[in-house]
């Protein structure tokens, strides 16, 4: 017997199967690329696809079949049988008052006990937001080590900068600008540095845009204006960037004068 | 067969189980689509279980990737490039098991469509739908915690905003945050934190809730739309056995093809571009998955309001990160007693609603996906602003009046819609009928079914 167009389809279907099956076996050993090893599985699982869809349209009787519902609620004497035999038990569970109160006090102060173990998933807060490792006399260290100089940077130029020996500290990371001289009060010719992480959801302050002198943060766009001690200029950060306090010492080099004057990051409930 | 029979006494179950009814309308597919795509990922999520590393340990690269040879970076990075790049067909699975995530989160949220917008939820089924609320959260969770665990640059990016929202809490939000990742960020335990959540506890959790979903499904028996024959104490439909089975089948092995398609084609987190994650560096533009960009628009359209009190405040992230999408859950949650307030109809209903049968409800339902999809479009304002050359203070404004106008426009319109739809008739089909011609002559016609 011929077999009709329908079941060369459904041939077709597994033929494309069992050839994807094995463009992925050679796929697979000869190390190919992803795209090849995808794409024969693609066509093993789509040739399956086709074939399953044929049987299901064109070999499969079209039954229509009708299942009844059960009826909720159940019968009464069922209910009533289900009621009574749990109303009974407990009854017989709690004949012995005090027992049963004995019983609840011990399963509450085993369930406070059970609560204990929290405590070891974390240390306290302990104050640790409100601290960075930013001192009096700490200088400034760039990610690749080096130390900040005063005559270092050109007008408008951007550097993160660590405590000394601090690299990739998150919480004490600074941005230090030069501006010219006299456009920020107390910056040390011209050089002012504030937190690099951002007071809204404490992204990195990542972006300089020189020409108005903003600091953009790159995650939801908060904008500070570095003129005028980092406040929000728009976006959803509710407190400037923290300024750290910076001197230029003798040496020429810049160090701090002290920490951030307020937590540096996102709000939390124990900052003021 | 037989041999179950004779060791469990099945027959009387299978006999039953493998004629019952599915109806066969295609939206009804949707929510299969998740089922698998969840086996998709159990099964590709196991493949790249068995390389990569939760740990922060610091490592120098030096992998075949020669753009990032010699850079430090954690083991969970340095496992991941590991992956995409030794691994025979890791990055194929890899991107397989991205793709059928953001599958997975899609079709949830068109199944939950299909159940809102047909009134599926309404009694039986309401503890139902509180189980796929839940599994929507817990799908979206998962992929969170799937997506921060490399380590990249994106994905911590991503981690430090959440953990700023949950930070922002008042309260209790400090000490969450210490216990949860483990101290002040970057914490050195949070990828293994993760790793446990994303392969064991949220997995687990996830499969508990399918399982439940589809045992009060299989208990209740299917809604269906009204049609010939089908009534309030029947369903009609394609028996289990055989043809359902093969139509389900054919769904399976498709959703699985379009996932081998995508990872093999479609480039997704490519994680060596981003680089290692350094608290002190950022990629701009960055965009989450899909799924969490309505909470990126909401934090960045959200009010700039910090509340003071005397030693105390709250910050503004907790009001877009954290009461938006309380509130957002409690209503999913609800619904199905909040529309019982209105209507007053506490009886239980298995035929189910046209949409434009009931056209406040297909109204609100089409009010919130515009709310939605406006947060979600705000999310990406900052691309939009460089393409359209619009301030983004202009968007940002913008979109702030769309997710509160656009909403009730789309009430509005969607309600005069569906009025008009059902004035104009057309709820109720017409008969069919069967013509037979009379040996006098003529036609004589006889109801079919």
């Amino acid at each position: 017997m011929q077999p009709n167009v329908r079941e060369r389809a459904i041939a077709a279907g597994l033929l494309l199967s069992m050839l994807g099956s094995v463009g992925f076996m050679v796929a697979y050993a000869k190390q190919m690329s992803t795209q090849w090893e995808g794409f024969a599985l693609a066509c093993a699982f789509g040739g399956f696809m086709i074939a399953a869809l044929g049987w299901a349209r064109w070999i499969l009787p079209q039954e229509q079949v009708v299942d009844l519902r059960d009826t909720y609620p159940q019968p009464v004497e069922e209910r009533a049988g289900m009621v009574e035999r749990w109303e009974h038990g407990i009854a017989r569970v709690t004949r012995r008052r005090w027992l049963t109160r004995m019983l609840y006090t011990a399963l509450g102060v085993f369930g406070i006990a059970a609560i204990f173990p929290v405590g070891s998933l974390g240390p306290e807060p302990d104050g640790k937001l409100f601290h960075t490792r930013w001192k009096r006399g700490i200088r400034l260290q760039r990610v690749d080590g080096s130390l900040v100089r005063s005559p270092d940077l050109n007008d408008d130029a951007v550097v993160t900068v660590f405590p000394e020996n601090s690299i990739g500290d998150s919480q004490s990371m600074a941005v230090l600008l030069k501006l010219p001289d006299g456009v920020v009060k107390d910056a040390p010719q011209g050089y002012v540095a504030y937190s690099k992480m951002c007071t809204h959801a404490g992204c990195p302050v990542a972006l300089y845009r020189a020409a108005d002198r903003r600091l953009v943060c790159p995650c939801h766009q908060s904008v500070f204006d570095v003129t005028n001690d980092a406040a929000v200029v728009s976006g959803p950060a509710d407190h400037p960037l923290p300024r750290l306090p910076i001197e230029i010492g003798p040496d020429g080099y810049l160090r701090a004068t002290g920490d951030f004057p307020a937590p540096v990051g996102p709000g939390f409930w124990e900052e003021s | 067969m037989l041999w179950a029979d004779n060791r469990f006494g099945t027959a009387s179950f299978l006999h039953h189980a493998l004629k019952k009814a599915f109806p066969d309308h295609w939206s009804f597919m949707l929510g299969e689509i998740n089922m698998y795509a969840f086996l998709i990922l159990l099964a590709t999520g196991t493949f790249i279980a068995l390389w990569f590393v939760p740990g922060h340990t610091q490592v120098v690269y030096e992998g075949p990737y020669q753009l990032l040879r010699g850079q430090r970076m954690s083991e969970a990075y340095d496992s991941v490039l590991h992956i995409c790049f030794m691994v025979n067909a890791g990055l194929l699975i890899r991107q397989i098991h991205h793709w059928a995530a953001d599958i997975f989160v899609a079709g949830i949220v068109l199944h939950m469509g299909r159940i809102f917008f047909t009134g599926a939820f309404r009694n039986p089924r309401e503890l139902n739908w509180v189980i796929g609320v839940l599994l929507l959260f817990a799908a979206m969770c998962e992929g969170f915690t799937g997506y921060s665990m490399p380590d990249d640059l994106l994905s911590g990016m991503g981690l430090r905003i959440a953990v700023s929202i949950l930070q922002s809490i008042p309260f209790i939000g400090t000490w969450a945050t210490f216990f949860l990742t483990g101290g002040v960020w970057p914490t050195e335990i949070l990828i293994q934190r993760l790793f446990v959540a994303h392969v064991f506890v949220m997995p687990a959790l996830i499969t508990l809730g399918i399982t439940v979903h589809l045992m009060i499904l299989w208990r209740q028996k299917h809604t269906q739309f009204p049609g010939p024959r089908r009534t309030e104490e029947n369903v009609v439909g394609s028996p289990l056995f055989p043809l359902y089975t093969f139509k389900s089948l054919a769904l399976q092995f498709g959703v699985i093809a379009v996932c081998c398609l995508f990872g093999a084609f479609v480039q997704i987190n490519p994680v060596w571009i981003w680089g290692p994650y350094q608290p002190w560096r950022a990629i701009s533009p960055a965009q989450p998955d899909w799924y969490i960009g309505w909470l990126e628009g909401a934090l960045r359209i959200g009010p700039r309001w910090a509340v003071h009190f005397p030693g105390h405040m709250i910050p503004s992230p907790f009001w877009p990160g954290i009461v938006l999408p309380g509130i957002i859950m409690v209503g999913l949650l609800g619904y199905p007693w909040l529309e019982r307030l209105f209507t007053r109809d506490p009886a239980p209903h298995h035929l189910l609603n046209r949409p434009r049968d009931v056209p406040v409800r297909t109204a609100a339902g089409v009010a919130f996906f515009v709310f939605m999809l406006s947060l979600f479009l705000a999310g990406s304002d900052d691309v939009q602003a460089r393409y359209t050359h619009l301030p983004l203070d202009d968007l940002v404004w913008a979109y702030r009046f769309f997710c509160v106008l656009g909403p009730a426009a789309a009430f509005w319109i969607t309600y005069m819609i569906a009025s008009d739809l059902q004035k104009k008739g057309g709820t109720h089909r017409a008969e069919r009928v069967r013509l037979r011609r009379k040996p006098e002559g003529g036609y004589e016609e006889e109801p079919v079914g």
